[in-house]
């Protein structure tokens, strides 16, 4: 079938568009076998594309930053937290809140798959699932910050969380001086997915992050 | 299994690769493999651990080679060979044998827009914690041929216990249909110079979560 269509001519290119023709067969294979309901396909990548995302993380990220009482209660017990703002990952996948501050830095990583916590943050980044990272991130977690253009100081501890099991890490990055005047809304615009993986830090409204 | 999954520590895989704007999905492909590999799931016929161990089956140069939603084609196009919901011929000319049963999707629209969750869940069974939080255990120096999330960087190294996560099911069993053998799952504190000697800074650690049977008292 497909396989043959296309020939050898633009060899970068050839992989992918055979995975397309390949998926195209094989969704097509399933819903004539009653496997698949292509609805449910377009609703879980619309959900993706358009619903969940890091949106999600940095509202709970600014509620924790101006409630301290929600702050304790994400800490000690994340999903409860978490669902309190509308948020669930369903069953499994039990999310946990990490606190940087002046002499913590956390950085997420999963060295052996993907884990990563999605019912917050979405899917993961291309990078993120990379070999590049998942080798780098336990090993030389310092220098894979500085790639990120994150300096983290000699005298703070750098916490690597490498996501072995069904625990899922999100990072409460530090709250940026200067903005003791912003609402809770506000402060969600400036938490990054990068910050609530712990690769960088939140940059002060005006300063280049 | 001792597989290139196994990612930790390994030097020379060059630069992290940054794409700003990142789009969701690359390729409509990558959604649509992405929304059968969760529908697959919720069949039953295999659980995660099972399905992470088919990823880790794939040879190494594949593995490297592959793009991330490749392998997930792939594993998905041999687990449904594996149990028995596809045969080889259909995958081959994308339609299905005549007479082949018809069943119904397990996830339909209406299931998947309850959310649904995609991992493990921690169980509610009571079982013994074989550690407690603040003492000092090793990594068991052990090297499955099979399915386990215990990485060769932490195997012999002595670490302490940071928090008792609960119960969940162990992956090396769980993963071959061998039962869900449910213990209790920890993070443990490993320090840098532990893992990766003097060139690491003596402030850093890494945390992993380890199951009860990956540890020893230390």
């Amino acid at each position: 079938m497909a396989e043959h269509k296309h020939d050898h001519d633009h060899e970068h290119q050839a992989v992918p568009s055979d995975a397309a023709l390949r998926v195209k067969a094989l969704e097509s294979l399933l819903v004539e076998k009653g496997l698949v309901d292509p609805a449910a396909l377009d609703l879980l990548v619309d959900r993706f594309e358009n619903k969940v995302g890091p949106r999600d993380g940095a509202r709970v990220v600014a509620r924790a930053w101006v409630d301290p009482a929600y702050k304790r209660r994400l800490l000690a017990d994340a999903p409860s937290a978490i669902a309190e703002l509308g948020y669930t990952s369903g069953q499994g996948e039990h999310m946990v809140a990490l606190e940087n501050g002046p002499k913590v830095h956390n950085m997420v990583v999963c060295t052996l798959c993907s884990c990563y916590p999605w019912a917050v943050l979405g899917l993961p980044p291309v990078w993120y699932k990379s070999a590049a990272y998942r080798s780098r991130a336990v090993i030389d977690p310092r220098g894979v910050l500085r790639e990120f253009g994150s300096q983290i100081d000699e005298d703070v501890e750098v916490r690597v969380w490498d996501s072995t099991a069904e625990l899922r890490y999100i990072v409460i990055p530090e709250r940026p001086a200067g903005t003791e005047n912003m609402s809770e809304a506000e402060l969600a615009e400036l938490v990054t997915r990068d910050a609530m993986v712990g690769v960088s830090k939140v940059a002060a409204p005006g300063d280049k992050p | 299994m001792n597989g290139v999954h196994d990612m930790g520590g390994l030097q020379n895989m060059g630069p992290v690769e940054y794409e700003k704007e990142e789009p969701v999905f690359h390729a409509v492909w990558e959604g649509r493999i992405y929304g059968i590999n969760r529908s697959l799931r919720a069949l039953g016929k295999w659980n995660l651990d099972a399905w992470r161990y088919q990823i880790e089956l794939l040879p190494p140069a594949d593995y490297l080679r592959m793009k991330y939603y490749e392998r997930w084609l792939r594993i998905n196009e041999q687990l449904l060979v594996k149990h028995g919901l596809v045969t080889p011929e259909e995958l081959a000319t994308g339609s299905a044998e005549p007479g082949s049963a018809t069943a119904i999707p397990a996830l339909t629209a209406a299931v998947a827009a309850q959310g649904l969750g995609y991992g493990i869940p921690a169980s509610q069974d009571l079982a013994e914690p074989q550690f407690k939080i603040g003492e000092r255990v090793r990594a068991r120096n052990m090297n499955p041929i099979g399915h386990t999330r215990l990485p060769r960087y932490a195997r012999g190294k002595v670490g302490a216990i940071v928090r008792d996560h609960g119960v969940y099911a162990y992956p090396d069993t769980n993963a071959h249909f061998q039962g869900e053998n449910r213990q209790h799952v920890y993070s443990v504190r490993f320090g840098a110079r532990e893992l990766w000697g003097e060139q690491a800074s003596p402030l850093d650690s890494v945390h992993l979560d380890m199951w009860d049977n990956y540890l020893e008292h230390a």
